[in-house]
């Protein structure tokens, strides 16, 4: 992960170490200040929420990560975890399992439905998941009849609010899957394809690399790991309710992968970064409301925040 | 790779008809589809072909509209401007801020500030050559942050005196439509003159066809580019102050998704989101379509409002799949 030599002359050495480095340090001067500053900053009770509710952003972004090395981006992601959370209370009835794994189907499909549009059609990633996100939220609102439906399937309930050696359920499973998703950019063959595909897209597919298989898996990995974050918040909020869940993630998990130091130009995935991306993000609205300060100045500061990033990143091009 | 040198002196000499074709229902299709649905909703819908409803329509169509103009130019240039939506919203609640110390005030507030937004938006992407994408979705945080600090966390909706000259902007008529309409219709007849006979709107289209290109030729590029996002950002403080005045509030709820909509009208109305290649009056067609599908949807009653976004949403995602197909023959053609 060293910087790209060719970058040196345009950006000194200590922007290009802020490029690489400057997530983890703001979230370790971030954690000390809260250490020092706020009062039960460091206790069980408090670390376990802020684990919960950065997991959802942090599932959505592993997937954005994966879209956005592809120099594509993914607008889709809350509208398919509404999609996801509409269909867990149609399908409960007939158990825990079933209404789990057709939920996940569901948002493999939106995946697929992104990936064809992009990598056989043709469109651009932005349009091609923004139809999506217009037309998945209203889907996702026909199929629960515009309702708000609470979860009584004691399954998914210990789902939302378990917890296994003091962690929370929803912090393990995030952990697993941004573990899984590091390896698989790291030793698989599809993370190195998905990585040249996303450097060069006809030097991939003149070198004979599979480019449309790649780019159609990446944004099926996008759809189904929105699925399961769709599925986590339904399960802690304990009610599916489809016109609120994953408003904005978009948003939040282009953020927190853009902070976390991958380029939107494609070409590179940092999964470590855009863990300390999301924490980052969620550390900082959390020492806001710690001190009062408003919803309105957290926006500003994270304004600020996505601006810098990319204003660092601007010579690793 | 040789036959593209052979070829490319006679390219422009010959169009063959399918191609000719395609470019036309590319540039035409959303005005022929806008026509088709309106003819069939008028034979279906008894309610659909009357003044009133016409009337509704318009004013409805007309504050995205005024959006999606800025964002047309935008969008031809090669770039995207997703903070509209938020501008919007914060145009608006300027607007019933700022009343209070007088009408100019009331319009100058918000032109102001979302035009110095626009010049933010701007000088990032033109001369600190950030990503448009993401200086514009900093900017939506950002707008959308300013706008809940000055309103009490989004808890204060500031109302506009009903008899003040600003408040009439939104709500007066001329000649049976609204004045926004013909506001709208103003600035659209500036912006395809704007687009086809200026030079501002000649480099606009080299900016996006090729930026290398548009620089060597001696454009000025960082400072149209420039121009081009504060247009943006003062069309959509003006849309947002008109629907403030029309409804006599500045409402802190609106403009959520507005970006998405206005993006969804330019590329509907055959502007390449790659850039180059765009109609202002396209545009038109493609707001007027999103707005007349809603009225459908709305008519047939049966239909729960639901469906108004997995309507609009797949025909976004069909105009966009044979705009690629298009492209893709119009291109196919030029390289016999």
């Amino acid at each position: 992960m060293t910087a790209d030599p060719r970058a040196e002359p345009r950006t000194g050495r200590l922007t290009a170490w802020l490029r690489d480095n400057g997530v983890y340090a703001a979230v370790a001067v971030l954690v000390g200040y809260n250490l020092l500053f706020s009062a039960n900053f460091a206790t069980w009770g408090n670390l376990g929420t802020q684990v919960v509710q950065v997991a959802p952003v942090l599932i959505v972004a592993l997937g954005m990560a994966l879209v956005i090395g592809t120099e594509g981006v993914d607008l889709s992601v809350g509208s398919v975890m509404a999609v996801a959370a509409a269909i867990l209370p149609l399908y409960l009835g007939y158990g825990f399992v079933p209404a789990v794994g057709l939920a996940l189907v569901a948002g493999a499909l939106c995946g697929a439905l992104n990936g064809t549009l992009v990598a056989v059609v043709g469109i651009q990633p932005i349009v091609a998941t923004l139809a999506l996100l217009v037309g998945g939220r209203g889907l996702a609102l026909v199929f629960a009849d515009g309702q708000l439906t609470d979860i009584r399937n004691d399954d998914l309930l210990a789902l939302g609010s378990g917890e296994l050696l003091g962690i929370p359920t929803i912090g393990w499973i995030a952990a697993v899957l941004a573990v899984a998703v590091w390896l698989v950019v790291r030793y698989t063959t599809f993370g190195r394809q998905l990585v040249a595909v996303g450097g060069n897209r006809s030097a991939s597919a003149l070198a004979g690399l599979p480019v449309r298989r790649v780019l159609l898996t990446t944004y099926v990995i996008s759809g189904v790991l929105a699925a399961v974050a769709g599925i986590l918040a339904t399960a802690r909020l304990t009610a599916s309710d489809p016109s609120a869940i994953g408003t904005l993630y978009e948003l939040s998990a282009i953020t927190a992968v853009v902070v976390g130091g991958t380029p939107l130009s494609g070409g590179r995935v940092r999964i470590l970064g855009t863990v300390a991306g999301a924490v980052l993000m969620q550390l900082i609205t959390a020492t806001l409301i710690k001190h009062n300060l408003p919803d309105s100045t957290a926006q500003i500061v994270q304004a600020a925040i996505i601006l810098v990033a990319v204003h660092l990143q601007r010579g690793s091009r | 790779m040789t036959s593209a040198t052979e070829t490319s002196a006679e390219t422009r000499t010959t169009e063959t008809r399918t191609e000719r074709l395609a470019g036309l229902v590319q540039r035409r299709g959303s005005i022929v589809v806008l026509a088709l649905v309106v003819l069939v909703s008028s034979v279906s819908f008894d309610s659909f072909a009357t003044l009133d409803n016409a009337r509704n329509i318009a004013i409805q169509s007309s504050f995205l509209a005024v959006v999606a103009l800025g964002m047309t130019f935008v969008i031809i240039s090669g770039g995207i401007d997703l903070s509209v939506g938020s501008v919007y919203a914060l145009g608006g609640v300027l607007a019933a801020y700022g009343i209070q110390w007088g009408s100019l005030v009331g319009l100058a507030l918000p032109l102001v500030v979302c035009g110095a937004i626009g010049l933010l938006n701007g000088v990032l992407v033109a001369y600190g050559r950030l990503a448009p994408f993401i200086v514009t979705l900093a900017t939506l945080l950002g707008a959308r942050g300013l706008l809940l600090a000055i309103t009490d966390e989004g808890a204060t909706t500031r109302l506009m005196p009903r008899e003040d000259w600003l408040t009439h902007l939104g709500q007066g008529t001329f000649l049976g439509l609204g004045l926004p309409v013909w506001i709208t219709l103003g600035l659209f007849a500036v912006g395809v003159v704007v687009l086809g006979r200026t030079r501002f709107g000649h480099a606009t289209l080299a900016i996006g066809g090729s930026r290398e290109a548009a620089t060597l030729m001696g454009l000025p590029v960082a400072r149209d580019t420039m121009l081009l996002y504060l247009g943006s950002g003062l069309l959509a403080g003006l849309a947002g102050t008109l629907a403030a005045a029309y409804s006599a509030s500045g409402v802190t709820i609106v403009g959520e998704g507005l970006e998405l909509d206005a993006i969804a009208a330019v590329v509907i109305g055959g502007t390449l989101l790659t850039g180059g290649v765009g109609t202002v009056g396209g545009t038109l067609a493609g707001v007027l379509l999103l707005r007349v599908i809603q009225n459908v949807i709305n008519q047939v009653g049966t239909l729960s409002t639901h469906y108004q976004s997995v309507v609009s949403g797949a025909f976004l995602a069909v105009v966009v799949a044979v705009q690629a197909y298009l492209s893709r023959a119009h291109l196919r053609g030029r390289r016999r």
